[in-house]
């Protein structure tokens, strides 16, 4: 039987991503990475874009891996993983292995949004039996905190630095949970480190669903969000009450929000502890907080909007009197 | 018991895959090497192969999936040319680095810009430096048997290296020629089985591929990778030894043709080779004494050998079928003057670029390159040192 995902019995599983990482006090993605591999009693293989994770946890010959780990390169951290569970299935095929394995691919948004794009929709559409995992932290932080396409509208970055004349970050994130689920995968989630029953049981829920999956776990950093070091957990938390970050699945094209906030807080009180969002709370950029504000509404209604359209059927309502004519 | 075929290059590629009966193969199509690929997942349709496919949506996935199946632990091989080996080239030096024995088929084609699917080494020369050990095949027959014995030497235990097998685009790639097959049995028993080195798959040893690798250790690492290099030659002299065997074809590190008492000689690769002996032959008849040396392990060049091979001559002119930009010599040039400069005898060198973009390497080019060093073999006068010749003025 599997491990039951109560604290209790979590505590006593051993970790498989040790002590002595070199990732910055408080980073969000180690918890992240924690939390995937202890969700499953599985053996796991992973992959590994170049960022932050990969750089700070295999160090010459230091680890903090005990699952099989490779890292090749940044833009292709699904294709490696997809060579990897190939072989798998040719030796499986040919009864030179009989081990149950599951395979997972850790990337960062900037090797999933942008670099990695290409390799990820390939390995998704080509439906090799692999999780994909996004640790969203919403800059390039490993090469210094530069924008990418899952860097928050308004937010200061290395890149798009705030200006007399440009006030940080003009676009929006690319919406790519939706993305793949558009390709038609099985299984997409969203998830995050500060709701971890939720994440772990859609970690559990991808491994015993066949095919590509993909989770986008918000996972906070520090440095670049210019936070406590100690707020990972609370900013994920209020990522996800904000409604900034809704945790919601879709299954086999079924959208199911997944932890609804009891109250939807205002985006303000995502953003003001964020050092990378100060210059929003300027009166001249007021608008700013405005079309933030309003994204996230639209997004949130959308969503919302989406799981109705799957809700199972309301009780028959009388059938409407036919108009003769 | 072999047989005689009449085949194209590329398919003589994509029969020795078969017969090496890979376990994963990860490719993109890209002409003129997509036929060995059409080829081989026919094969795998009609599981006359165990191989799983990957079928990519770029070379650079391709080779990455690649890199991932040969860390699983198995046996790994794929197909490129030009575009296609450009986009690879930050993989392959991670197939390299990862010392991972990938096979690569690749159709040498010219790379863009301007866009020319033909025949050419740019592919090639651009991928020297990456780690991977190079052959250059002159027709079908070395691309079959170079093939073969390619999954040998990139498993060999003391190399574990990527091997790429060159032969050129549309000339040997699309042309048929008779050639021999070593038959399936016998090349299976050859090649023999796969054995894993600290596969990722072994859930029991988890092993982490590709740490971060700082200031106080990378120079060893390449340090290491270069010591490889250098047994390598004493492999392929091993392997070919072995291959001679079984199919009674010789392999060296490079073919000497009518070169031990020539006075001067062609360095060549691949198919221009061929053109350029039937010219020597004619030449030879006439009492010139001119001989060739056609490089088949392109790297780790074999810079000792071929300077004592070459040593003796008192003019010596390399064909390059691709050029360096920068105002330098071609890169076969370099490669050979450089094993001939700490000689204090040495012959006079010239460089002659030829048959670019696919451009014919006609008799009359190997005829001018002769007439050239005959004379200067006579006077010592070089006129230029290096000259595209085939070329329109
Ligand atoms: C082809 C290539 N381009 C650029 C880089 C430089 N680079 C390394 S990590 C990185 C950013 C990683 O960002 P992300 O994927 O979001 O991970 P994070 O560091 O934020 O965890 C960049 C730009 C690289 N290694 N390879
Ligand atoms: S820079 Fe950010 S993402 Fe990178 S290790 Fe530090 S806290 Fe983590
Ligand atoms: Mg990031």
């Amino acid at each position: 039987m599997a491990t039951p995902l109560t604290l209790k019995e979590l505590s006593r599983k051993e970790e498989l991503f040790t002590p002595g990482h070199r990732l910055c006090a408080g980073c969000g993605a180690p918890t992240v990475v924690k939390m995937v591999l202890l969700a499953t009693d599985y053996p796991v293989i992973a992959s590994n874009s170049t960022g932050c994770l990969e750089v700070s946890s295999c160090i010459s010959e230091y680890t903090a891996w005990k699952i099989p780990w490779i890292h090749s390169a940044f833009e292709n951290a699904a294709a490696t993983i997809s060579g990897v569970e190939t072989m798998y299935r040719s030796l499986k095929k040919q009864g030179k292995i009989s081990d149950e394995i599951k395979f997972v691919s850790f990337a960062g948004d900037g090797g999933t949004y942008d670099i990695g794009f290409q390799s990820l929709s390939g390995a998704m559409e080509r439906g090799h039996d692999m999780t994909y995992i996004c640790y969203d932290n919403g800059a390039y932080m490993n090469t210094g905190i530069q924008r990418s396409s899952a860097t928050p509208f308004g937010a200061d970055t290395t890149t798009c630095p705030v200006g007399s004349h440009i006030p940080g970050k003009l676009q929006q994130r690319k919406d790519m949970t939706k993305i793949i689920a558009q390709h038609g995968v099985p299984y997409v989630a969203q998830c995050s480190p500060s709701h971890w029953g939720d994440l772990m049981k859609k970690v559990r829920k991808a491994h015993e669903i066949k095919g590509p999956k993909f989770l986008n776990i918000i996972a906070p950093c520090n440095r670049g969000w210019r936070t406590q070091s100690d707020d990972a957990i609370k900013m994920a938390k209020l990522a996800v009450e904000t409604c900034y970050w809704p945790l919601f699945e879709i299954e086999n094209g079924v959208t199911k929000i997944t932890q609804r906030p009891r109250e939807k807080k205002p985006l303000i009180d995502f953003l003001k502890p964020q050092g990378r969002f100060k210059h929003m709370f300027a009166p001249e950029n007021e608008w700013m907080l405005k079309a933030a504000q309003e994204h996230v509404d639209a997004y949130w209604e959308r969503l919302e909007k989406e799981e109705a359209c799957f809700a199972p059927p309301a009780p028959a309502a009388a059938e409407a009197p036919k108009v003769a004519d | 018991m072999s047989k005689k075929v009449g085949i194209t290059g590329n398919e003589a590629i994509a029969q020795a895959m078969r017969i090496a009966n890979p376990d994963v193969c990860g490719a993109y199509p890209i002409t003129p090497a997509t036929d060995i690929m059409q080829r081989f997942t026919s094969f795998v349709a009609n599981c006359e192969v165990k191989t799983e496919m990957i079928l990519t949506e770029s070379e650079h996935s391709a080779m990455s999936a690649c890199i991932g199946s040969s860390v699983a632990g198995g046996r790994v091989a794929t197909a490129s040319a030009a575009q296609g080996i450009a986009l690879m080239w930050e993989m392959l030096f991670i197939a390299s680095g990862l010392r991972l024995p990938i096979v690569m088929g690749v159709a040498n084609r010219a790379l863009s810009a301007p866009l020319n699917i033909h025949g050419d080494h740019s592919d090639g020369m651009g991928m020297r430096d990456c780690g991977w050990i190079h052959f250059y095949s002159e027709n079908a027959q070395e691309g079959f048997d170079n093939m073969l014995m390619a999954f040998r030497i990139a498993e060999h235990m003391d190399i574990r290296l990527p091997v790429m097998v060159g032969l050129d685009g549309f000339i040997t790639s699309h042309s048929i020629e008779t050639m021999e097959y070593v038959d399936d049995e016998t090349g299976r028993a050859f090649v023999g089985e796969f054995k894993a080195v600290n596969p990722l798959l072994d859930i029991k040893n988890p092993k982490s591929y590709g740490p971060l690798i700082l200031t106080d250790m990378y120079m060893e690492y390449r340090k290491a990778h270069d010591n490889v290099m250098a047994k390598v030659p004493g492999v392929v002299l091993e392997v070919a030894a072995e291959f001679e065997k079984i199919s009674g074809r010789k392999y060296g590190l490079f073919e000497s043709y009518r070169l031990d008492d020539a006075e001067i000689a062609l360095v060549v690769m691949s198919s221009a080779a061929g053109t350029t002996k039937d010219v020597i032959d004619t030449y030879r008849a006439k009492g010139v004494k001119v001989g060739l040396l056609k490089p088949r392990l392109y790297r780790p060049f074999p810079y000792e050998q071929m300077g004592e091979a070459l040593k003796h001559c008192k003019a010596v002119a390399v064909l390059d079928r691709a050029d360096c930009f920068g105002g330098s010599y071609g890169p076969l040039f370099a490669d050979v003057s450089n094993a001939l400069y700490h000689y204090a005898q040495r012959p006079i060198m010239i460089n002659k670029i030829y048959g670019l973009g696919g451009r014919d390497y006609m008799p009359d080019q190997a005829e001018y390159t002769i007439n050239e060093l005959i004379q200067i073999a006579k006077d010592g006068k070089v006129k230029s040192i290096k000259e595209y010749i085939g070329v329109r003025e």
